[in-house]
């Protein structure tokens, strides 16, 4: 039952063949058997998901209406807030916390009714690309236990790879949700920014942050995205317009007279073989499907990755500033008459990582009075040439697309002491952030040189997400006719369990 | 070696910067939800936004932009079409999100003046100090260390906070340098403060009440040798918690600056807190090194662009400028100027206009205002509005005596009745029984008894020596114990006694 997809799984809730307590408890099964290798989840709450997968059972059998994923477990990625469930986003710095609110995301998917099984694991704050930097140990991925599953979301990519949840929330700042998607053979969108609330979601670098549905289906990832999306007048970059019919485009998959741009900045050099290979073999399935490919050019995604590495790091050095250990979570030294700012600095300096004080120190840094305009200023400027970039390309195409990553998973331990090495992993993700569009991920099989996954993605104008849904979809469809069943039917590490 | 204040301006031209910062009186906070009221207990008006808990956003209060468009525009500033709230970066335990939400290089107003009249030597004299800026930013909590000599952080015990006041919105009204002002410096720059004020009130956007911070004043002044065009060093006077204050605080730092120069010695450019009970500031923290505050435009909030039909609404909506409306009551009510300004010394101007608004005598009104009630006030050593009484009860209480029904001096009982917390004038003058005895045969049956108790003094009077009056009038109203009209016993006595006034 594990094994199905969530919208398999709805259907089957709704006819009455399952119940929702009995599926969420084949997951929770699923996670003690599996989780000790994965490392998927930080925190499991059994006694929480089975009680509310107990109530949503008692009203469909009351014959109240139900929303379509009602029933269906989920793992929530550990930066959004859950009333009364700790929130650590994999930092010591946060450990015990237990938020006295729910984020609105978290709010969206108790009205929904979907079952949230526990929070997965991440690099710490979500500054990383394979999840090696949380404070509570990796997440392995289960194509390869050795090889890492992607990050910043790589416990909620490696939960669904596992079958340890059917579906999954991720936040994507410069890549955590597609990145971890590529890599580990699932499917991982990030919304068009503000299209999905912020307000729980603890904030890495706020005007990059977007929070979406982490799945193993378009549509499944279309269903969660119709659940969270829409406006919230918590959240001030909330966009105040109807959610794009993301469902209806990943029902219909229909890519006729769709114009494909293909970024010529994003491929070629430094793209691992078994990429390019894929990719060719997805364009080609697209044009056979009716779609017109066409190649596109932005020049300026050169500058993207150095102009990221200012704008995230300078935020993240002010939204992190609050971790002061005055009002909750962590605090080291509070003893002997110690002054606040004592223990603020030894609290700080043990509780947060390497890669989160390295940021935040680059980030202090290019804010800095003289600095200002040559670093946080630039970059700025670069961000608006990445959009006009994408306005110029999105007018010869519907949408456009590329590898999500140069490389498939590599190993745990592989790039941890070479941060511009893992920063190159988010070569091609990081331009949709800078530019607020949305950006999809999906798997197009297997690299022949090494049997990893391998990611498509997609991008779509601001507010036209279903146009990565119609050719998620149609893509989808034309994979799994070529491969004969899912790619995750034939995933190695996790074989022996049912 | 000490100087005096002539001495001061004779050589050096003082250039004052004022900032002002003001609370503004909405119901809700800058970025969230919670309630504003003051004295609540310690942490209960918080919510995950206001504590920078995890996750929490802010969001922006409307009404608190409104607004600071309507102070922009009572004072005469530009009001941008494109603003943004920018981050103000630094530590303090205080501070939840250890940055403060601002304006920084995009303020909503601009480029605005207040024009301010003082006497001179000469005459009034009217200056104009020029606005710079004004901006939105919310408040910081509230620390109370404990333990340790000076009740600051350092050398404290412990401390307490209190996050009820994080997240009140804040405006700052940041003035141009303001040079030319020479020796009256200080009247000015108090005058601008209490223009300030009053047009705040006007505007009805703050309690502005200097003593609870409601209204705040951070005084910059610097000295130059008159006929230079340098500036000088400044220093930032904090804590200047009264008009009087802001005169004497800037008084007091051109004394000290005008000290140090002519000792040779250099100003320091540092923060000064206002000593109230010295009239001397002291040390605070040095600027020399400019604070870095890493300034950055706040990515959680969209930019404030404010329609431009909004904007002229609410400059149509603006209140006559308070100074303009105490020329205009002046003329109605035709005060001699020294009056008026007794008036606005007292801060009784607007109690004395409800009370006339209200169907009083402005004379009477401001008779009452200026002398019994200010007397109390005084007495009790508090400020006249603090006092509980409203306009409404000096109205009613001038009505009663136009009509008889009080006499002056058991008017002053019911007055000092309603402000021993008595009740409104009626239950005043039911508990304490005080009527004014216009009963003319009770009068008489005093009357008589008075005559009949001095014989020679009422014989007196019937032989036409009048002043011997006097006697038998005050035994009538000891008798009556006060109540009666002394002008009316005197007019039946005589009448009594076969005499008439001359």
């Amino acid at each position: 039952m594990i094994r199905n997809s969530a919208s398999e799984m709805a259907s089957k809730l709704a006819s009455g063949e399952i119940t929702s307590v009995a599926l969420t408890q084949a997951h929770l099964d699923q996670i003690s058997a599996v989780d000790k290798d994965v490392h998927a989840f930080l925190h499991v709450d059994t006694e929480g998901a089975l009680a509310h997968a107990a109530a949503v059972d008692a009203k469909r059998k009351s014959g109240e209406k139900l929303s379509p994923l009602a029933g269906v477990p989920l793992a929530l990625k550990d930066v959004m807030t859950q009333k009364g469930i700790p929130t650590t986003c994999g930092s010591k710095i946060l450990e015990g916390w237990r938020p006295p609110y729910d984020s609105t995301v978290v709010a969206n998917l108790k009205k929904n009714d979907i079952v949230i099984l526990g929070k997965t694991n991440m690099d710490e704050f979500a500054m990383g690309s394979s999840t090696e930097n949380s404070a509570y140990g990796p997440t392995h991925n289960p194509w390869d236990l050795t090889r890492i599953p992607g990050g910043s979301g790589g416990g909620s990519a490696a939960a669904l790879a596992a079958f340890e949840a059917p579906l999954a929330i991720g936040t994507d700042t410069g890549g955590s949700i597609r990145q971890p998607a590529a890599v580990t053979g699932t499917v991982g969108v990030k919304p068009t920014y503000g299209g999905v609330s912020r307000y729980g979601l603890v904030a890495f670098s706020s005007s990059l942050d977007q929070a979406g549905p982490c799945a193993r289906t378009v549509l499944d990832a279309a269903l969660l995205h119709e659940a969270i999306a829409g406006h919230d007048p918590k959240d001030s970059t909330s966009i105040n317009a109807p959610v794009p019919a993301v469902v209806a485009a990943a029902k219909t998959g229909n890519v006729k007279g769709m114009k494909i741009g293909v970024v010529k900045e994003l491929n070629g050099d430094g793209y691992q073989k078994g990429v390019r290979t894929r990719f060719e073999e997805s364009l080609e399935l697209l044009a056979a499907a009716g779609a017109e490919i066409v190649e596109v050019s932005a020049p300026n995604f050169e500058y993207a990755l150095a102009a990221y590495y200012l704008i995230a790091p300078s935020e993240c050095s002010s939204n992190l500033a609050r971790f002061d250990a005055m009002r909750y979570g962590l605090r080291v030294g509070d003893k002997d008459g110690a002054s606040a700012e004592s223990v603020m600095n030894l609290t700080r300096e043990v509780g947060f990582g390497r890669e989160v004080k390295r940021r935040i120190i680059l980030g202090t840094y290019a804010l800095s009075s003289g600095y200002y305009d040559a670093y946080y200023g630039s970059a700025q400027k670069v961000r608006t040439l990445i959009t006009q970039d994408f306005n110029k390309a999105f007018e010869k195409a519907d949408v456009l697309v590329s590898p999500t990553c140069p490389t498939t998973a590599f190993k745990i331990g592989e790039k941890a002491n070479d941060p511009l090495a893992m920063y190159l992993n988010d070569i091609a993700t990081i331009p949709v952030n800078m530019a607020g569009i949305g950006g999809m991920s999906l798997p197009s099989g297997v690299a022949d040189e090494d049997g990893l996954p391998v990611g498509f993605q997609i991008m779509s104008p601001v507010m036209k997400d279903d146009r990565m849904y119609s050719v998620g979809a149609a893509l989808e469809a034309a994979l799994l006719s070529k491969w004969g069943a899912p790619l995750l039917s034939t995933i190695p590490a996790l074989a022996g369990s049912k | 070696m000490s100087l005096t204040y002539d001495e001061v301006v004779a050589k050096y031209e003082p250039v004052l910067g004022l900032e002002v910062h003001v609370e503004l009186n909405t119901s809700s906070k800058m970025f969230c939800g919670c309630s504003t009221i003051f004295g609540a207990e310690p942490n209960t008006q918080t919510c995950p936004v206001c504590l920078a808990l995890p996750g929490a956003l802010p969001t922006v209060n409307e009404k608190a932009i409104e607004s600071t468009i309507k102070i922009g525009l009572a004072l005469n500033c530009s009001i941008a079409p494109f603003s943004r709230f920018a981050r103000k970066n630094y530590f303090y335990p205080d501070m939840p999100k250890n940055f403060q939400i601002s304006q920084y290089d995009e303020p909503i107003c601009v480029n605005g003046y207040v024009d301010v009249e003082i006497e001179t030597d000469e005459g009034p004299k009217v200056f104009r100090i020029e606005v710079e800026r004004v901006h939105m930013e919310e408040d910081t909590g509230k620390s109370l260390h404990v333990g340790g000599a000076t009740g600051r952080i350092h050398g404290a015990e412990y401390s307490l906070l209190d996050y009820n006041r994080a997240g009140i919105p804040l405006v700052e009204i940041v003035t141009k340098i303001v040079p030319g002002t020479g020796k009256y410096a200080p009247e000015v720059a108090k005058a601008y403060v209490a223009e300030l004020r009053d047009i705040l009130r006007s505007l009805g956007v703050s309690d502005v009440k200097m003593e609870q911070g409601s209204l705040r004043c951070d005084a910059n002044v610097s000295l130059r040798l008159i006929g230079s065009d340098v500036l000088g060093t400044r220093s930032e006077t904090k804590n200047v918690n009264s008009l009087r204050s802001v005169e004497r605080a800037i008084r007091g730092e051109m004394i000290r600056h005008a000290e140090r120069l002519n000792n040779g010695e250099r100003v320091v450019q540092e923060t000064r807190h206002f000593q109230e009970d010295t009239g001397l500031t002291r040390s605070g923290r040095s600027k020399e090194q400019a604070e870095d505050y890493r300034y950055f435009p706040e990515p959680d909030l969209v930019p404030v662009a404010p329609d431009a039909a909004w904007i002229e609404q609410l400059r149509a909506d603006l209140p006559e400028r308070p100074s303009i409306h105490r020329k205009r009551l002046q003329e109605q009510w035709a005060v001699p100027d020294k009056e008026m300004s007794a008036m606005i010394n007292a801060d009784v101007l607007d109690v004395v206009e409800a009370t006339v608004a209200l169907g009083a005598d402005p004379t009477k009104a401001r008779g009452w205002w200026l002398g019994e009630i200010s007397r109390i006030a005084n007495e009790k050593d508090v400020a006249i509005k603090d006092l509980p009484i409203a306009a409404s009860d000096v109205a009613e209480i001038v009505a009663l005596v136009n009509t008889g029904d009080l006499t002056d001096k058991l008017a002053r009982q019911v007055v000092e009745g309603v402000i021993a917390g008595e009740g409104k004038p009626a239950a005043v003058i039911a508990a304490r029984g005080i009527k004014v005895v216009n009963d003319d045969s009770a009068l008489m049956a005093a009357i008589e008894r008075a005559c009949a108790g001095q014989p020679e003094t009422a014989q007196k009077v019937r032989d036409g020596h009048l002043p011997a009056a006097g006697a038998l009038i005050g035994m009538v109203m000891k008798d009556t114990k006060g109540q009666a009209d002394a002008a009316k016993v005197r007019a039946l006595l005589l009448a009594h006694l076969g005499q008439s006034e001359g």
